[in-house]
């Protein structure tokens, strides 16, 4: 019989712990398949994060490290290091790497780091329950903005990629989202690109990728991409920030 | 023969650390270790090896932690203030048992404290400093020669146990001049890291470099694991150097630069004909205790001699058990004591001998 479709290896056995309607589990198909097509799986090290993809080091069939939280940049750089010909990557959600992990985002990325960081931006931290993240909307109602982020009190949202793509050091930074199935199959081939980047030598190069968390947005899975589609996206557009690319055309 | 040269004791470490293999330096400026970094940062391009200036201490102890879990003999150095920032990393260092080694040129505290020489993180490095049952390996030199074979010791040590390591000096010790010559560089032993985060080569299944266990019986039994090394380490691995202890009615003990002051204080006292012998400790942790508990059979009195308030003399309670009482003398804030300070503490420990 045909196989039509099937695990990419670059993912284990493991079962995702993810809850319904969460779009990690598209995202690590996407990196895996990455990983497959650009056949990087056996010289790849990812690096974990500390939130809902702690776990990712059970799930990427290839070498990982857990990082402390925020820290997976420099622990990624520490790896690229030692192993230059290896293809280093970590995968970040929005409270380690634009809160306590914000020195070691910019830092890594200033210092042109060829690695290639996965961005998981729900607006919220998930892993411990729902509380207010730096991506957090204005008005945003979780556990820690229970009358909705307000501004003068809880600041302002970060946005990422615009901020990074202000330093000379990335070679590539682009915003997708897991909405739809063409802004899915765009976000693969940004993940494609970012980790192509690093094959080449090319540099830093970062995908932030706006996902849903149903279960502490309090929606169901397909108000929750309604949700992304309304509200982050005209907050944080999608598109390509930076790309050496085109600045050498 | 051997050939010396005469170096600052943070350049000793660097050269030390590079002749033991170190290829992979992670630092962040601070004082009074500045030498160590800005020796690294020259040398390491010249021999192939990375020195890196990370954006804190905070990062730079994790791309130890990311070197270290990739195989490589990997280094950070700091001072004080710099080391609690450390601690995070070096916590998780220990829990996911990789051998690295960090470098602590002790200042004054707490805060900001000071510049200049203290030995008040006794505790911090010898008790834990991040979170977690674990420990460091903490060697103590006291001369700038004992820096470099010491430095060895710290790699080969840390990979043997994969418990990280510690060179623990002060500002004193750092930044003084002596001769050296590094022909007691033993070389690198060689580990098998097949543990280590190099790429599966799809040959084998994944390595993963972690201290995450959910499931408490899982954590309970790393923890177990790790302890039944740490009692090894306890067992095989304390070091001291001692001398006149046989006969002395006083031991004085004291470690680092502190102790250079004590063997300056006690020859003085030996010639007046007071019987006082010495005990130094060379590990901090595992804590030189089966000395002193010898000693304690026939010594009358101990006195540890700190630049601190008072921190190794607990562990020297500890070693002493009750069998003689346990006194204690130090300068801190960055003062060095000084030999006529000792001399007097322990005439006067003598006079309530007698």
């Amino acid at each position: 019989m045909a196989i039509v479709f099937k695990k990419p290896h670059a993912l284990t056995d493991a079962p995702f712990h993810y809850c319904p309607g969460c779009t990690h589990g598209i995202c690590h198909r996407l990196v895996a398949e990455v990983l497959d097509e650009l056949g990087i799986e056996g010289n790849a090290i990812g690096v974990a994060p500390v939130g809902c993809a702690v776990m990712a080091y059970d799930y990427f069939n290839c070498d990982m490290q857990e990082a402390a939280h925020g820290r997976a940049p420099a622990v990624a750089t520490g790896i690229k290091r030692v192993h230059p010909d290896k293809v280093v990557f970590t995968y970040q959600g929005d409270g380690d790497l634009a809160a306590i992990g914000t020195a070691e985002t910019v830092h890594s990325a200033a210092r042109g780091e060829n690695i290639t960081i996965i961005f998981i931006n729900n607006t919220i931290y998930g892993m411990t329950g729902g509380q207010m993240a730096p991506t957090t909307l204005p008005g945003q109602v979780t556990q820690t903005s229970p009358y909705g982020r307000d501004i003068k009190t809880q600041g302002n949202p970060i946005r990422i990629s615009e901020m990074l793509s202000t330093l000379d050091g990335p070679s590539y930074i682009a915003r997708v989202a897991l909405d739809t199935v063409p802004n899915i199959k765009k976000a693969k081939a940004a993940i494609k690109k970012a980790f192509q980047n690093q094959i080449d030598g090319k540099g830093f190069s970062l995908v932030e990728v706006l996902s849903t968390c149903p279960t502490n947005w309090g929606l169901s899975p397909a108000e929750a991409i309604k949700r992304l589609q309304k509200d982050m996206i005209p907050y944080y557009p999608l598109g390509v920030y930076k790309d050496i690319d085109d600045e050498n055309k | 023969m051997s050939e010396k040269v005469l170096m600052k004791g943070n350049e000793a470490i660097g050269e030390a650390a590079i002749r033991s293999g170190c290829r992979h330096f992670f630092g962040y400026p601070i004082t009074p270790q500045t030498e160590l970094s800005a020796y690294m940062a020259k040398k390491m391009p010249k021999i192939g090896g990375v020195f890196l200036q990370a954006e804190s201490e905070v990062a730079a102890i994790n791309m130890v932690y990311g070197a270290a879990g990739a195989g490589a003999r990997a280094m950070t150095s700091s001072s004080s203030p710099g080391i609690s920032l450390k601690s995070e990393g070096i916590s998780y260092i220990a829990g996911a048992d990789l051998p690295c080694v960090i470098v602590d040129i002790v200042r004054g505290g707490p805060g900001l404290g000071g510049i200049q020489p203290a030995q008040s993180d006794y505790f911090q490095v010898t008790k834990g400093g991040g979170h977690g049952d674990y420990h460091l390996i903490v060697y103590a030199p006291n001369s700038v020669q004992e820096i470099v074979s010491l430095t060895a010791d710290a790699f080969n040590k840390s990979e043997e146990y994969r418990v990280p390591a510690m060179i623990l000096g002060d500002g004193t010790l750092g930044q003084m001049m002596e001769p050296v010559d590094f022909d007691s560089v033993p070389e690198p032993i060689t580990t098998n890291k097949d543990w280590a985060t190099t790429g599966t080569g799809l040959k084998r299944e994944h390595n993963i470099i972690n201290s995450l266990y959910l499931s408490p019986e899982a954590l309970e039994k790393t923890i177990i694991e790790r302890q039944k090394r740490y009692d090894i380490i306890k067992e095989k691995e304390q070091r001291y150097e001692a001398h006149d202890i046989e006969d002395a009615d006083i031991v004085v003990t004291a470690y680092g630069t502190t102790s250079r002051v004590v063997e300056s204080a006690v020859k003085t006292l030996r010639e007046e004909g007071l019987k006082v012998g010495v005990i130094r400790p060379i590990t901090l942790w595992p804590f030189p205790v089966k000395v002193f508990a010898e000693a304690a059979n026939t010594a009358k009195a101990f006195l540890s001699v700190e630049m601190s308030m008072g921190q190794m003399v607990e562990d020297v309670k500890i070693a002493v058990n009750g069998k003689a009482p346990v006194y204690f003398f130090g300068r801190t804030g960055g003062i060095i004591p000084t030999p006529q300070e000792i001399i007097e503490e322990v005439r006067k420990i003598a006079g309530g001998l007698k």
